[in-house]
């Protein structure tokens, strides 16, 4: 049989590695399949600008005649059925059967939706393709005309974006958030409470702790009720309240899965020759620990790492993880992962428009969050994969020089 | 459309007509030009779109605001005078025929 690899999933982490396989000289067939109708496109825009300029076309990633090109048969509307790792076949939901040399799921993930949330609702929505950024586009800008109140539920990335969109085009916005803080999964506590300060200095409304009960639709408007009573109307709903990986192909496989497809550090999972990467792929560290991230930069990484496996070399992903938000005029970045963290030092004054923290797991510098401080972000990717930090006490200190420091 | 010439470090050239308002790096990407990365879509946040322009005509283009000089300060390559993100210009009738050459590396 000719060399036939097969990506199901054409986001970011698929299309990164068919073209990484074409990069390394592999010269066999590739096929990336697609479940939506547009060709792979950049995601991030999705919950800020694009909400406003509508712009949807100019994030297609790459032009029809580059597929064809670097001999990539692209398929859009595409779904996968079902996965046989020991005949090394991928069934199409049209009934149509691929055979593959290699097999790397892209699934991605997919939004939670709230219980009992009706998909096709006209007021209430999730916030992950480009078909629901349409949708909550336009359901902006009819609340827009009409002069309704949005209510975000979950106050993450993605609900914080949309939150800061609709403020900015003059509407009326609540964030329901049922933790006690803000982005609880990615930001320290001082973090937090800045945002929140800053969102609701801009009119945001925010309520912390807020568990709903109920969500439904009658005559175009949403009805959201709370477990203290209370009842919002609102012409539109987003959903925001994180997502779950797309694992199901591989579970029904038998491929190992634990919140995501079990990968190792070159991208195999389970099953030979099935690899996975992206926002399914939950990474093994080797002690029984599994990291699943969500961003742009790991499916870049994981994508590469995997076509790279794919071709038979071995070179497990090393960058150092990053993720970013876009609300109002704060831009968020965050290089590594807060775990475990001990000790969270300001660097500067969280009342400024611009200011870092520095994350540290005992003695261990993990993560650092900066505001409105792009290059220090990059600095800060550069401390940690090169393993030179400053210690808390330089870090806490404006005069210390940072970029000495990575110099020396 | 507005014709941008996209030069390779070994000197190629490859020409694009790009449409009017495309920022540089979307025009790259999407036609597939090998030198231009574009992580992060045009956010301002990855510095992998980094170019440098044609120093005669420098002046033409709106001038850098200060998160694109922060990130050009950071990017992998040798930063130089004539150093650009090419997803914050924006082709305009202006800029026809403007040639961009990609550096060695984005990482």
């Amino acid at each position: 049989m000719e060399n036939h690899i097969v990506i199901v999933g054409a986001g970011q982490a698929g299309l990164q590695a068919a073209e990484t396989l074409r990069a390394e000289k592999y010269s066999g067939l590739i096929t990336l399949l697609g479940d939506e109708p547009h060709p792979p496109y950049h995601r991030p825009p999705l919950s800020k600008d694009a909400l406003k300029e509508k712009h949807f076309d100019s994030l297609t990633m790459r032009g029809p005649n580059v597929f064809e090109r670097r001999k990539i048969t692209m398929r859009t509307g595409c779904r996968v059925s079902a996965i046989h790792p020991n005949r090394q076949t991928v069934e199409l939901e049209n009934g149509e059967s691929l055979s593959y040399s290699g097999l790397l799921l892209a699934t991605g993930a997919s939004p939670r939706l709230f219980p009992g949330q009706e998909p096709n609702a006209k007021t209430i929505h999730v916030l992950r393709s480009r078909g629901h950024s349409e949708a909550v586009a336009e359901r902006l800008s009819l609340c827009q005309a009409r002069q309704e109140p949005v209510v975000v539920i979950g106050g993450g990335f993605i609900g914080l974006e949309v939150a800061a969109v609709a403020r900015e085009m003059g509407l009326e916005v609540t964030v329901l958030e049922a933790g006690n803080q803000l982005m609880g999964r990615v930001a320290t506590p001082v973090l937090a409470k800045t945002f929140q300060q800053r969102h609701e200095s801009r009119g945001v409304r925010i309520a912390l702790n807020a568990r709903v009960t109920h969500l439904s639709e009658a005559d175009d408007r949403a009805t959201i009720e709370l477990a203290d009573g209370q009842r919002l109307t609102a012409g539109l709903v987003v959903v925001a309240i994180g997502v779950a990986p797309n694992d199901t192909l591989a579970q029904e496989a038998g491929i190992v899965c634990n919140n995501g497809i079990v990968v190792d550090t070159y991208g195999r999972t389970s099953a030979p020759h099935v690899f996975a990467a992206g926002d399914c792929a939950a990474r093994s560290n080797g002690n029984g620990h599994f990291l699943r991230l969500e961003s742009i930069q790991n499916a870049i990484e994981q994508g590469k790492a995997a076509a790279r496996s794919i071709l038979g070399q071995s070179r497990p992903f090393h960058d150092t993880p990053y993720f970013w938000s876009d609300q109002f005029d704060m831009k968020l970045q965050i290089a590594g992962v807060a775990h475990a963290v001990t000790t969270s030092v300001v660097r500067g004054n969280t009342c400024d428009a611009a200011f870092s923290i520095y994350n540290y797991a005992d003695e261990r510098l993990v993560s650092v969050d900066t505001l409105n401080a792009p290059k220090e972000h990059i600095m800060a990717r550069k401390m940690l994969s090169q393993e030179v930090w400053p210690t808390p006490e330089q870090a806490g200190d404006p005069e210390f020089d940072l970029a000495a420091l990575m110099e020396s | 459309m507005i014709r941008i010439h996209y030069v390779d470090p070994d000197g190629n050239t490859t020409t694009l007509n790009v449409p009017d308002g495309q920022n540089l790096m979307q025009a790259a990407v999407q036609n597939g030009i090998d030198g231009i990365v574009g992580e992060c879509g045009g956010s301002l946040v990855c510095a992998t779109c980094h170019c440098y322009v044609d120093p005669t005509r420098l002046s033409e283009l709106n001038p850098p605001t200060e998160e694109e000089l922060e990130l050009l300060e950071e990017v992998a390559a040798q930063r130089k005078d004539n150093s650009r993100l090419s997803c914050q210009i924006k082709a305009s009738a202006a800029l026809d025929n403007l040639s961009i050459t990609t550096p060695e590396t984005q990482y």
